[in-house]
C-alpha cells in the first residue's frame, strides 16, 4: 500500500517552491462521477429530443429497420457525446472538466503547468486500459497503489491531478485580519469563518463551535452558561471584535 | 518551550499585516486568470503580473512560517501556483496546440517509429504467411479464424461481403467498422503496456486471420473477389494497424529496456512521443471505415477505381503522417502572406 498522497513541488525563480496538493482516488472518483452524470444526461437529452423530433410525436421508439437519418441524427451524436466528452472537454478547458472544476481539481504536468494537447489525448487513450475489467478497476487499483495517485493514463502522459483552486474566500481573510488581536491568526480565521457561515449552519452546530472557540481562547474566564443563539453570537462577536 | 508575550504580539501583528493584503492577492489571482485564458494582452498588466509573482512569493514564504496550517496559506499557495503557471507556460491556445500536434509532433513521432514499424510489418506479414500456410495445409483450421456463417457462405461459392449493403446501410456499416478498427488499434497500442506482449498478440492474431481467410477463400476461387473488396480501404487500414502496433512496441521496449531515467520515466517518454500517432491513426481509420462502408461492398466500383481509391488514400496517409500535407499548404500560404 502506498503512503498518503504527497504534494507536487515545483522550483521557481523566486526561490519559493510552488506546492500543489495531489488529489487522491476519492476526489478523482467524485469528479468522474459528476462528469459521468453530465455526459449521460447530455446524451440522454439529445436522444429524447431528437427521437421526439424524428418521430413527430412523443414516442421514444426507434424506427423499425436501419434508417440512415436516424443513425446520423440520433445514434451517432449520442455516441460522440458519451465517448468524446473527456478528450474534447479537457482540451477545451485546459485540463479540467465540469466535474473536476466542481471538486476543485485539475490536470497539470510535472512542471505545474497545463498539459499539451498530446498529453491530454494520450491520457484519454489509456482509459481503455484503466477501465478494465469493469468500472475503472485497473485505474482505481493503480491510484490506490501509487504514491502520487496515478492511473495508467497519467503515467503515460506525465500528468498529475492536483487541487488547483482554494475554496477560501479572500473577503474572509480580510475579515480575519481585523480580528487578529485577542485571537491569533488561526483563531481569527475560524471566528471570521464561523460568523460568515452562522446562518447556514444548523443551530446546534453554531452553538457547539462558538462554545469550543470561547473555551479555547478564554479558558476558565469564558462565559459558557446556557443561552439562546443570539447570545452565543454576541459572545463570539465580543471575542473576535476588532 | 513557551514563546514570550512579545514574540506572540509580534507574530499577531505580522499575521494581521499579512492578512490585510488579501485584496492584493485576489487581484493577482484574477489577473493571472485573465492572462491564462488569453483575455488580455496588455503589457502594463503583464508587468504587474510579474510584480504579483514576487509579492505572492514573499507573502507565501511568510505565511508558511507564521501560519502553516491556515486557510491563508492554502489560498496563497493556490494563487501563487496560478501566477507561476501563467508566467511559465503562457496562455492556452487549443487550436495552435492541435496544429502543433499534427504538423510537428506526429511526423516526428512517425520518423522515430520507423525501426519499430519495420518490425511490426515483419511480424504482421510473417503471421499472415503462417495463417495462409496453416489453412492451406490443414483447411479445417479455418474454424479457428472464421465464424460458421462465413465458412458456410464461402463454401457455397459466395463471399460474405456480397449483398452486405442489402443487409446493413453503408452509414451504419461504416460506423460499426471504424469504431471496431479504432478500438483494435487503440488496444494494439495500449497493450504495449504489457511489455509489448499485448501488441505482439494483436498484430500476430490479425495477421494470422488475414492469411487464413485468404487461403480459405483461395481454395474456393474467391480470392480475387476478396482482394477487390479489401483493396480500397485495406491499404490504409492494414498500414494503420502496423503503425499502432509499432507505437505499442515502442512502449513495450521502453518498459523492457528503460533508459537512465528509469522504467516509469522511459514509459512516459515513449507514450508521450507516440501518442500523437494514435490520434492520427484514429482519424485515418474513420476515413477507411467510410470507404469500407460505402465503396468496398458496392459492386458498381470496378477494380481500377478501387485501386485508385486505395492507393490514393494510402498516399494521402503518407503525406499526412510525414507532415508533407501541411508543408504543401504552408508553402501555398507563404507567397500570399508576402
Amino acid at each position: 500500500m502506498s503512503e498518503p498522497p504527497a504534494g507536487l513541488s515545483v522550483d521557481s525563480v523566486t526561490g519559493i517552491d510552488v506546492s500543489l496538493p495531489l488529489a487522491g482516488p476519492g476526489a478523482r472518483s467524485f469528479a468522474f462521477i459528476i462528469d459521468w452524470h453530465i455526459r449521460f444526461v447530455l446524451a440522454l437529452a439529445w436522444y429524447v429530443l431528437m427521437t421526439v423530433l424524428y418521430n413527430g410525436s412523443f414516442s421514444l421508439e426507434p424506427p423499425p429497420g436501419h434508417e440512415r437519418a436516424w443513425f446520423a441524427l440520433v445514434v451517432l451524436p449520442v455516441l460522440a457525446i458519451y465517448f468524446l466528452y473527456h478528450p474534447v472537454v479537457e482540451l477545451a478547458m485546459r485540463g479540467s472538466t465540469p466535474g473536476k472544476r466542481s471538486v476543485g481539481i485539475s490536470i497539470v504536468t510535472r512542471a505545474g503547468g497545463p498539459p499539451g494537447a498530446g498529453a491530454l489525448l494520450v491520457r484519454n487513450v489509456f482509459r481503455l486500459i484503466d477501465a478494465l475489467p469493469v468500472a475503472y478497476g485497473v485505474g482505481l487499483t493503480l491510484m490506490v497503489l501509487t504514491r502520487e495517485s496515478l492511473r495508467c493514463g497519467d503515467m503515460a502522459a506525465g500528468t498529475l491531478v492536483v487541487y488547483g483552486r482554494s475554496a477560501t474566500d479572500p473577503a474572509l481573510l480580510q475579515d480575519a485580519a481585523q480580528r487578529v488581536g485577542k485571537l491569533d491568526s488561526a483563531g481569527a480565521e475560524i471566528a471570521a469563518d464561523l460568523l460568515q457561515r452562522w446562518t447556514s449552519l444548523v443551530p446546534e452546530a453554531r452553538i457547539r463551535l462558538a462554545r469550543a472557540l470561547l473555551e479555547r481562547y478564554l479558558g476558565a474566564t469564558a462565559d459558557l452558561s446556557d443561552a439562546d443563539e443570539l447570545e452565543w453570537r454576541s459572545r463570539l462577536e465580543r471575542l473576535a471584535r476588532p | 518551550m513557551t514563546r514570550s508575550a512579545a514574540t506572540l504580539t509580534r507574530e499577531k501583528a505580522l499575521a494581521a499585516a499579512l492578512l490585510a493584503r488579501a485584496p492584493a492577492w485576489q487581484e493577482a489571482d484574477q489577473r493571472a486568470r485573465r492572462f491564462a485564458h488569453g483575455r488580455t494582452e496588455d503589457v502594463a498588466e503583464a508587468a504587474r503580473l510579474a510584480d504579483d509573482y514576487r509579492l505572492l512569493a514573499h507573502d507565501l514564504a511568510r505565511a508558511r512560517a507564521l501560519m502553516p496550517a491556515s486557510r491563508t496559506r492554502e489560498y496563497l499557495e493556490s494563487a501563487y501556483a496560478r501566477v507561476h503557471a501563467t508566467l511559465q507556460h503562457g496562455a492556452w491556445d487549443g487550436a495552435s496546440a492541435l496544429r502543433r500536434l499534427f504538423v510537428v509532433q506526429t511526423p516526428a513521432a512517425v520518423r522515430w517509429l520507423f525501426p519499430h514499424l519495420a518490425w511490426a510489418v515483419l511480424i504482421f506479414v510473417l503471421s499472415a504467411c503462417a495463417g495462409f500456410a496453416l489453412v492451406h495445409r490443414y483447411p479445417d483450421l479455418i474454424a479457428l479464424f472464421a465464424s460458421p456463417d462465413t465458412i458456410a457462405s464461402v463454401e457455397s461459392g459466395k463471399l460474405w461481403t456480397r449483398g452486405l449493403l442489402n443487409v446493413v446501410p453503408s452509414s451504419i456499416l461504416s460506423i460499426q467498422l471504424f469504431t471496431n478498427n479504432i478500438v483494435v488499434s487503440l488496444f494494439a497500442y495500449c497493450l504495449g503496456f504489457l511489455f509489448g506482449l499485448g501488441t505482439l498478440y494483436i498484430l500476430g492474431l490479425n495477421g494470422l486471420m488475414l492469411g487464413a481467410i485468404f487461403a480459405f477463400v483461395g481454395e474456393h476461387r474467391l480470392a480475387g473477389e476478396l482482394f477487390r473488396f479489401i483493396v480500397p480501404h485495406g491499404c490504409v487500414e492494414l498500414s494503420v494497424m502496423c503503425l499502432s502496433g509499432a507505437a505499442g512496441a515502442a512502449i513495450g521496449e521502453a518498459l523492457i529496456r528503460p533508459d537512465a531515467g528509469g522504467r516509469l520515466e522511459s514509459f512516459r517518454a515513449a507514450a508521450l512521443r507516440t501518442g500523437p500517432v494514435l490520434i492520427s491513426c484514429a482519424l485515418l481509420l474513420v476515413g477507411a471505415g467510410l470507404i469500407e462502408g460505402f465503396i468496398s461492398p458496392d459492386p458498381r466500383f470496378s477494380l481500377p477505381v478501387r485501386l485508385v481509391i486505395g492507393v490514393g488514400y494510402w498516399c494521402l496517409m503518407v503525406a499526412f503522417l510525414s507532415g508533407r500535407l501541411f508543408a504543401w499548404r504552408a508553402r501555398r500560404a507563404a507567397p500570399a502572406a508576402r
